[in-house]
């Protein structure tokens, strides 16, 4: 998905098309209207117009024939149109899911009775597998269903599901044990023991997911058609009481009533919320679908709303706010040692040292002194490897001993060899850790040269992207396992809100709640197991998809790329997906008002003529007024089909100026469009002789 | 010049009352001591003695709900009985007979619902009795339960995770000891030293100094002055936002409103409570900018309604002046469209009033709102078919309102990216199911109770004007009803069996559905947390959703209405100009 998504990212493609084109006809069912109050009154609007247009053509006129076939045709089109809206974002959802079934096919599996008697193996189809049964994989065979690594390490291909054509390792322990059904062991073999059955398993949940099978509508979703529907009514009353009103009105005038039900029923389909009604299915599954091409899978539609609400985000230090490792950034040497000596000391003892934080010693021992790489095995050296018992590493070389590591490792290491651990050394140690940084101290041959300062690398831009956070109102909350003098240091230079230092799965799950007592809404990422009650306490939970079955479950979105940064995106498509309902509501609304002008004094003209003046636009005729406004009404539907499937115009700024923005844009905007839309249509359709 | 000098000052003098007693009301609402405290706590306590009411007991809102209708239902069979009763009941020195079955469905109804709508005329209609121990103390009884129903509503806000909204008996108590019976004792001396009557004598004939011959021929020299107890009634029909006259011409009666000076009370009365509970309610939220900002939209709406209506009346019509032939201007006179109004008042205190009475759905008149020109008599209309919210009847104008600010928070929520808050509590679909019962059962109850009036042929007959002011006069009576306003076009004779009861069950439907919907509210909110603070948390408090909160009601407003207003005055005005 991740390879493929700039190519979907257009509006559609021609498949996608003709595809939503048959569709909307489809929709045309009954059942599928009724889902939606506000088009079913347009479907029914339709019916009765054509049902009037077949009785005036056996005399029994409500109209001119004409006009109410006219009518007919534009209502049955603005069903179209609002079906049409709906086919088209559901169409890319339903490409997606295609792609994922053809990932999804039964495969043999090798059952076993457990894990000592791993020869004994059963073939049995995948869709038969049950809950708890072992099964062996091996290299080149597809796994065949959801589980929890018991035995073995492997590398596995996943791009079915997350895009990424790198291969994943996957191991039993630790926090990479789960596998997903539909992805490949590309080597070794791995013994797995299945957590879901068929129909339950998470290709299944996505499939599902993306289709929109089981999209239900969230509790926004519910409110704001509760308030449409409450709108429609009152259009339904204000349409149905000016019969009797221009009945009255009329017959004091001594007048014939010149208002006609076709006429009243167009009026009532203008008024009516028809654009926000139409587009309102759409918005929510664009907005799904938006989480989707992020690759973020929601485990419901509600999850991306709250992700909207989220006013605290709990963030990893690393791969969030730092780079995975730290660099080397400044040699300290203490008691009167020379710079240089201690550089060639520390580049020497991390020649063969290839983690990160090594490497970035040898390149700071080049830039800074021009130390350049030497060969190792000329100088008969041995290399000391880190491990967790001595926390140091180090090389012995032509009978020198060079160690460098944590400073209480090395602190002790010196007493052992009954070297001095100065004062000095102790306050560089200090220095560093109050920076923010880490101190690696270098010995060589039993006396202290210096220290190395590491420091963690803030990425870059993190700083203004949580200043934008803040302006919205969303505090970040640094979580880190370092002391808290060196996350304190962290978190102003990275300019996060707070921190949880020395963090534990208690301390994350206590913090979370006593933000939640407080009326904030938390989100957070995580994914190891002790992460799972946090993350089933949070409001918004990502588990990364390289993350334990049980965090996976905790949490009510998975993010298949494992990125820690995720979660601003998250945020950012569920704040856009409640704003594009807001502002297409109040867009929809306000149109309301242009109508009324076009077509109140089309209707009354006759009887008053003074209400002429009211017709502000112009317009032609009656006739034509009536055409012009519920034309539009028809043709804004489409136009406004690509903002709701890509959302309004997202901006990191307050609660206020966001609501400024949108109301200048959607509510004036929505004011002034219809007014101008419809004079044009009214002037086209006068040119081409249509009324 | 004069008249906006004299609409400012009344304006101003509003300002300047509500602020203190609005604390005072929130004060006494949260049981803490006010000064009057020591003279009527013992009585407050004695009546729950009495009563058996429990003080401190913390209702669910379905208990709320039904403590309300119960004490309706009860007020309502009294009140109706007495109607149809008082022919053998005392205190009737003019010998008056019951009312027909369906006046006193509607009266009932309408002084129940806190509307005061009247399809006869007070003085040659109900006996003393009835008006004192029936609609007096409708007038204070209902009055309480609205403000009751705010408060129940306002404890949904502040409280946290609770049920408890309070005790309905003992708001009710509270609103009527402390608040409305001390007001209405000072209004009523205020008025009686300015000549309003309060006695028990009988109906007074007097000579008249000026006879008048009528086109027949026919000379009278007698009037007969009505008398009673009117001014402890009129008290209280102007600060309970009742409006219900003691006499049929209301109070552009001499005896019911006889100086400018009782006037001005009496006008300022009718604001005075609904104003101030918008500062008790931003005080016992906790947060003042929100009464600020609730009454700001309510004031800006109020003074734009004035402002037309007064530029209406001064401005008169091409009618009166006769191109120039009639001097209409206000220098040295009353000036204007001065029709249907009296001479002691003038335009600005007559237009004040309207404004006033039908911001607020108070519903007394001192003029006659059906000679106001096309544009003046169509914003009184407009301001109930809001569904009275520019500060509207007490209590419940309020909740009305925070119906309002509960859908605009709901669509410019949705605007900013989240899920929608008002005063920290989370509006999800059940709140917005009750605000939407609370906003539009108004515009529901009057498209429907005109659509009705417009289609029966026997509407005609009930009017005193053909065309366009004919259809204003349908739709001005159901629009009174449906804003549970009361006040009358005048024109429109409604003591007909089908007006009294279309008219009777919509006060009833707009005064107990809002209600009840508006305690479903409260009961929801007050069990939810609150939620926090923060820049992206939609401000309620500053000039945009001031101004937002106008746009709602208006756009409400105008697009339930505006084919019905184009119909009637607007087209009446474009008549006008001809």
């Amino acid at each position: 998905m991740s390879t493929n998504k700039k190519k979907n990212d257009g509006f559609a493609n021609k498949q996608m098309l003709s595809r939503a084109i048959k569709d909307s006809f489809v929709k045309l069912n009954p059942k599928t209207q009724l889902q939606n109050p506000v088009m079913f009154l347009v479907y029914i609007s339709a019916i009765l117009t054509t049902g009037l247009f077949i009785l005036s053509l056996f005399g029994i006129r409500d109209a001119k024939p004409a006009f109410i076939f006219g009518i007919a045709l534009i209502l049955w089109f603005t069903v179209l149109f609002g079906n049409f809206a709906e086919a088209i974002a559901e169409g890319r959802g339903k490409a997606q899911a295609d792609a994922l079934r053809a990932a999804k096919k039964d495969v043999e599996a090798n059952r076993i009775p457990s894990l000592t008697e791993r020869n004994q193996i059963t073939k049995i189809s995948s869709a038969q597998l049950k809950k708890g049964d072992l099964v062996i994989v091996n290299a080149g065979e597809q796994i065949p269903a959801d589980g929890e690594v018991l035995d073995g390490a492997a590398s596995v291909d996943e791009s079915a599901i997350t895009g990424e054509s790198a291969p994943v390792i996957r191991e039993s322990g630790g926090d990479r044990s789960a596998v997903t059904g539909g992805t490949t062991v590309i080597s070794d073999w791995l013994v797995i023991q299945v957590t879901s059955e068929a129909g339950e398993s998470f290709l299944d949940k996505m499939i599902a997911m993306v289709e929109g099978a089981s999209r239900k509508k969230t509790p926004n979703e519910i409110a704001l058609q509760i308030f449409l529907v409450a709108l429609t009514i009152i259009f339904l009353l204000v349409t149905l009481a000016l019969y009797p009103y221009s009945a009255f009105a009329a017959s004091q005038a001594g007048k014939a009533n010149q208002t006609s039900v076709t006429s009243l029923v167009a009026l009532l389909v203008c008024l009516a919320p028809t654009t926000i009604g139409a587009l309102l299915s759409s918005i929510g599954i664009a907005g799904m679908s938006r989480l989707n091409q992020a690759n973020v899978l929601a485990m419901s539609g509600r999850a991306i709303e709250a992700a909207g609400d989220v006013d605290i985000l709990m963030l990893d230090k690393t791969g969030t706010i730092t780079l995975g490792n730290r660099q080397a950034c400044e040699f300290v040497p203490v008691d009167g040692v020379d710079i240089k000596e201690l550089a060639d000391a520390a580049q020497l003892s991390s020649l063969a040292d290839e983690t990160p934080e090594g490497r970035s010693v040898v390149v700071l021992a080049k830039q800074q002194f021009g130390i350049r790489g030497r060969n190792l095995s000329g100088m008969n050296a041995q290399f000391i490897p880190f491990t967790a018992k001595t926390r140091m590493s180090g090389v012995d070389f032509m009978g020198n001993e060079i160690r460098k590591g944590a400073a209480e490792a090395v602190k002790e290491y010196i007493l052992e060899k009954g070297g001095v651990y100065s004062a000095s050394c102790e306050d560089a140690v200090k220095r560093i850790s109050n920076h923010g940084g880490t101190p690696l101290v270098v010995a060589k041959n039993g006396k202290v040269l210096g220290v190395i300062h590491l420091k963690d690398i803030i990425k870059d831009g993190v700083k203004e992207k949580f200043a934008d956070l803040r302006k919205m109102g969303i505090k970040t909350i640094m979580i880190t396992g370092d002391n808290p003098l060196t996350a304190a240091a962290i978190a102003a230079e990275a300019g996060v809100d707070d921190f949880l230092a020395e963090a534990t799965p208690e301390g994350k799950l206590k913090m979370i709640r006593e933000f939640q007592q407080q009326g904030h809404l938390v989100a957070m990422t995580g994914d190891g197991t002790n992460d799972a009650p946090a993350l089933a306490q949070a409001d918004v939970a990502v588990a990364m998809n390289t993350g334990t079955q049980a965090a996976k479950e905790a949490g009510n979105m998975v993010d298949l790329d494992s990125s820690p940064t995720k979660l601003i995106d998250i945020v950012r498509i569920g704040k856009q997906l409640l704003m594009t309902r807001g502002s297409l509501t109040t867009f929809s609304i306000a149109n309301d008002l242009a109508k009324y002008f076009a077509i109140i004094p089309a209707l009354f003209m006759s009887v008053y003529p003074g209400l002429a003046a009211l017709n502000i636009m112009g317009l032609h005729s009656a006739d034509s007024a009536i055409f012009s406004a519920i034309i539009y009404n028809a043709l804004i539907i489409v136009a406004l089909i690509p903002l709701a499937l890509r959302g309004v115009k997202y901006r990191e700024v307050t609660a206020s100026q966001l609501l400024s923005r949108n109301l200048l844009v959607y509510g004036l905007g929505g004011i002034a469009a219809p007014f101008i839309a419809v004079k044009l249509i009214d002037l086209l359709i006068v040119a081409i002789g249509i009324v | 010049m004069n008249t906006a000098m004299e609409c400012i000052l009344y304006l101003a003098v509003l300002i300047l009352l509500a602020v203190p007693l609005g604390t005072y009301i929130g004060k006494v609402m949260n049981g803490e001591p006010v000064f009057l405290s020591k003279v009527i706590l013992p009585i407050e306590n004695a009546t729950y003695r009495m009563l058996k009411i429990e003080k401190e007991e913390q209702m669910t809102a379905k208990k709320y709900s039904i403590s309300v209708i119960l004490f309706s239902v009860f007020s309502f069979l009294v009140l109706f009985l007495l109607h149809l009763l008082q022919g053998v009941l005392p205190l009737n020195p003019e010998s008056l007979p019951g009312t027909s079955w369906h006046l006193a469905f509607n009266n009932t109804s309408s002084f129940v619902t806190n509307t005061n709508w009247q399809s006869y005329s007070g003085e040659s209609t109900l006996s003393y009795f009835t008006q004192m121990l029936g609609l007096t103390v409708q007038n204070f009884a209902s009055a309480a339960v609205g403000i009751a129903v705010l408060f129940a509503l306002i404890r949904g806000f502040i409280k946290v995770k609770e049920t408890g909204l309070g005790s309905f008996w003992v708001d009710t108590t509270r609103t009527i000891l402390y608040i409305l019976l001390p007001l209405s004792l000072v209004i009523s001396i205020a008025l009686v030293s300015q000549g309003v009557i309060q006695n028990f004598s009988s109906y007074q004939t007097v000579t008249l100094v000026q006879p008048v011959t009528l086109q027949d021929g026919t000379k009278i020299t007698q009037e007969v002055v009505p008398q009673g107890p009117a001014a402890s009634q009129i008290a209280i029909k102007q600060l309970g936002t009742n409006g219900g006259g003691y006499m049929g011409t209301n109070s552009a009666h001499p005896l019911e409103n006889p100086t400018p000076f009782s006037n001005l009370i009496e006008m300022l009365s009718i604001l005075l409570i609904p104003a101030a509970l918008c500062f008790t309610f931003g005080r016992n939220v906790k947060d003042k900018r929100q009464g600020v900002a609730i009454f700001l939209a309510m004031f800006i709406l109020l003074c734009s309604a004035l402002a037309v209506i007064a530029a209406s009346e001064s401005g008169a019509s091409p009618q009166l002046a006769q191109n120039g032939a009639v001097n209409v201007s206000s220098v040295g006179q009353a000036g204007g469209n001065m029709e249907g109004k009296e001479t002691r008042f003038g335009i600005a205190a007559s237009s004040t009033w309207a404004a006033f009475t039908t911001a607020a759905s108070n519903g007394s008149v001192n003029s006659m709102h059906d000679s106001y020109t096309p544009l003046g008599g169509m914003i009184p209309m407009l301001l109930m078919q809001l569904g009275e919210v520019v500060f509207g009847g007490v209590g419940c104008g309020l909740y009305g309102m925070i119906g309002f600010a509960i859908l605009a928070v709901f669509i410019a929520g949705l605007m900013v990216g989240r899920t929608p808050e008002y005063l920290g509590k989370k509006i999800e679909p059940y709140e917005m199911r009750m605000a939407v019962l609370v906003c539009l059962a108004t515009p529901v109850a009057i498209l429907i109770g005109s659509g009705l009036a417009a289609a029966l042929p026997q509407t005609v007959q009930s009017l005193s004007n053909k065309g366009a002011h004919g259809f204003s006069e349908i739709l001005y009576a159901y629009s009174s009803a449906g804003g549970n306003n009361g006040s009358a076009f005048a024109g429109f004779n409604a003591n007909t069996v089908f007006g009294n009861v279309s008219i009777g069950l919509i006060m009833l439907f707009v005064r107990f559905v809002p209600m009840l919907a508006t305690l479903a509210i409260a009961g929801s909110l007050v069990q939810k947390k609150r939620v926090a603070v923060s820049a992206g948390t939609l401000p309620t408090h500053n000039a945009m959703f001031v101004g937002l909160l106008i746009f709602v009601v208006l756009l409400i407003g105008a697009l339930s209405f505006f084919p019905a207003l184009a119909l009637g005055p607007i087209a009446e005005y474009f008549q006008m100009l001809g």
